[in-house]
């Protein structure tokens, strides 16, 4: 049962992955990558990690991909591409030689790691109550894991106030065209204006 | 592998549990059809009541089939596809709001006795089960995460078409939902906060004793639910996904035939829906009184429905009453209003039950709490003042710079 699951949602997961990289169009791409994401979100159910297969659909399918097809209708770069250009010239046979050495360590890690990569006991067992991985997620996130998450938060919030320092206009040009003195008199005539 | 804590799942799973379960999904199905048919003769009924017309009233009596033969001469239309629309997208899109709108009323308990200890499961050929489709321990994050798909739907149906007004219609629709999702996911926060899990039979199991999530939540979160609930409908007062004076008919502008029946059926399924979550959240679900001990199961789904009835009439009187917002004072009301004021709320609630574990008094976690929610709003109320004026300021110097340069 569990094998047939996993080969069917690992069928969706790279027909998906191969459809972004495949697809002339960019809304196309970016649907195909929702449905590699759905089928993660399955393996995850499959992995009894419910919550994680809930969040993977309302964070990545739900906010950022929608943020892609937003973007991309908005700009209007939603046209077919021809595929054949190659926009650096070597980059085809540079990507495959990458792909396939990244593929070779992944694969090296995954056969030479004692006791699995990631641990044998979190592969292999469960770390608590399956029904309940929402509590325990929490509890770890906010316990063992606690400076990570909040440096985590910090990052973000840097990235956020960077992105509205950057999507601000100054209200002075940087590079002044006026001279000192008619900048004055502009600020003189604003403050009688707001007197008024 | 565990994904339900329905009683009919632990034990063996042999032929009678397959047919209880079919039972069930077809029961759902067929139920939310059959509303939704009466749901749009309600709605147009109740509107026409309202506008002093009188509405539907030859097919059937009082018009109540007027659904049905709309439904079958849409089915007859000829179906159109625009010569500049995205063929397979344009396909796909009416089935991406569709099926969601449908997975969604899986997790909604709609009967069964949880009072005086009651599990809430009710016996159907000898099998105990709960009235729900689908009870995954994730539960309630399954309704985010589905209302989060049926986004594409639309966002893809404007896209698709080709054209201008469905595009702007579906860049609307996105936005909008986007964001009231976060002010909508937050007030459900709280009621997790206040009832400790996520499954819907537990969070209606949590309320059985008349104390519902309404008042154990403190009424704000519900207010804000139901505000941001009818944003994520696209329902009057927040249609400018459709504002018929500006795009036509929006996203769904070049649709016609079935695909366009398909979209109406979701837009009146997820009104359903969002009725039977916030009754689920807020209001107790089915619990209620018992009041002839025979007909004992009768009682919950009863309640439920009357519920129910209570949300889809409120939204078709906003409908009725209200003026469509400006596009900016939707964005305002969402991020600048709901949102903090979800996020605080949730905050307070959060300062209550670590008190109530810590032994604190709660006559100084509520006065110290409400004072620091305040400061924060006066806070932000300042920033955002603050910002309006310096954005002002630098239209008016901007103006002023191009009359010297002239």
């Amino acid at each position: 049962m569990e094998t047939v699951v996993f080969l069917i949602s690992a069928a969706v997961i790279l027909s998906g992955a191969l459809g972004v990289i495949f697809s002339k169009n960019p809304v196309h791409s970016a649907l195909f990558m929702v449905q590699t994401l759905f089928g993660v979100a399955v393996l995850f159910v499959l992995l009894e990690a419910t919550f994680l297969a809930a969040i993977q659909v309302i964070v990545y399918a739900g906010a950022i991909v929608i943020l892609f097809v937003f973007v991309i209708t908005l700009l209007g770069v939603d046209r077919a591409e021809d595929l054949k250009v190659e926009p650096i010239s070597g980059q085809r046979p540079l990507a495959v030689v990458l792909g396939a050495s990244i593929f070779g360590i992944i694969l090296t890690v995954l056969i030479v790691a004692v006791g699995g990569p990631t641990g044998g006991q979190a592969a292999n067992t469960p770390i608590g109550d399956a029904t309940d991985n929402t509590r325990i997620l929490g509890e770890a996130l906010f316990s063992t894991q606690v400076f990570s998450v909040e440096l985590t938060a910090l990052l973000l919030t840097v990235a956020v106030v960077g992105a509205v320092v950057l999507s601000t206009r100054p209200t002075k040009p940087l590079i002044s065209t006026l001279d000192e003195q008619q900048n004055d008199t502009l600020d003189d005539e604003l403050e009688e204006k707001g007197g008024e | 592998m565990i994904i339900a804590s329905d009683p009919l799942l632990s034990s063996d799973i042999g032929f009678s549990v397959v047919a209880v379960m079919l039972l069930k999904v077809v029961l759902a199905f067929a139920l939310l059809m059959v509303s939704v048919m009466l749901v749009i003769w309600f709605e147009r009924k109740i509107v026409a009541d309202m506008h002093n017309r009188v509405g539907p009233s030859l097919a059937g009596p009082w018009g109540i089939l007027q659904t049905l033969a709309d439904g079958i001469k849409l089915f007859f239309k000829e179906d159109l596809l625009p010569e500049r629309a995205d063929r397979v997208v344009f396909r796909l899109a009416p089935y991406l709001s569709l099926v969601p709108a449908f997975l969604s009323f899986a997790i909604v308990p709609i009967g069964g006795d949880f009072t005086n200890g009651g599990d809430g499961t009710v016996s159907i050929f000898g099998h105990r089960t709960l009235l729900q489709v689908a009870d995954p321990p994730v539960g309630i994050l399954l309704f985010l995460a589905l209302s989060s798909i049926a986004v594409y739907g639309v966002m893809l149906a404007g896209w698709s078409s080709g054209s201008k007004y469905p595009l702007l219609g579906s860049v609307r629709a996105s936005a909008q939902m986007i964001s009231y999702e976060a002010a909508l996911g937050l007030s459900m926060a709280t009621v997790f906060l206040s009832s400790g899990t996520l499954s819907t039979s537990g969070i209606v199991s949590g309320q059985a004793t008349w104390n519902w999530n309404l008042v154990a939540t403190g009424v704000i979160p519900f207010v804000i639910f139901v505000i941001a609930g009818t944003a994520e409908l696209n329902r009057p007062p927040f249609d400018l996904v459709e504002a018929e004076q500006e795009l036509v008919g929006g996203f769904h502008t070049e649709y016609s035939s079935i695909r366009f029946a398909l979209f109406f059926l979701a837009e009146f399924m997820n009104m359903i829906t969002m009725s039977a979550i916030a009754v689920t959240l807020f209001l107790g679900g089915p619990n209620g009184p018992i009041l002839i001990k025979q007909i004992a199961w009768v009682w919950p789904i009863l309640w439920f429905f009357l519920k129910v009835m209570a949300f889809l009439f409120t939204f078709v009187w906003l409908r009725a009453t209200l003026p469509r917002l400006r596009y900016d004072q939707l964005m305002d009301l969402g991020w600048k209003l709901l949102i903090p004021a979800s996020l605080g709320w949730f905050l307070l609630i959060a300062s209550l039950n670590i008190g109530e574990d810590r032994g604190w008094s709660t006559f100084l976690v509520v006065p110290i709490g409400l004072v620091v929610l305040s400061l924060a709003a006066l806070l932000l109320n300042g920033a955002i003042k603050k910002a309006k004026d310096s954005s002002l300021n630098a239209a008016d110097l901007s103006e002023i710079s191009e009359g010297m340069d002239q």
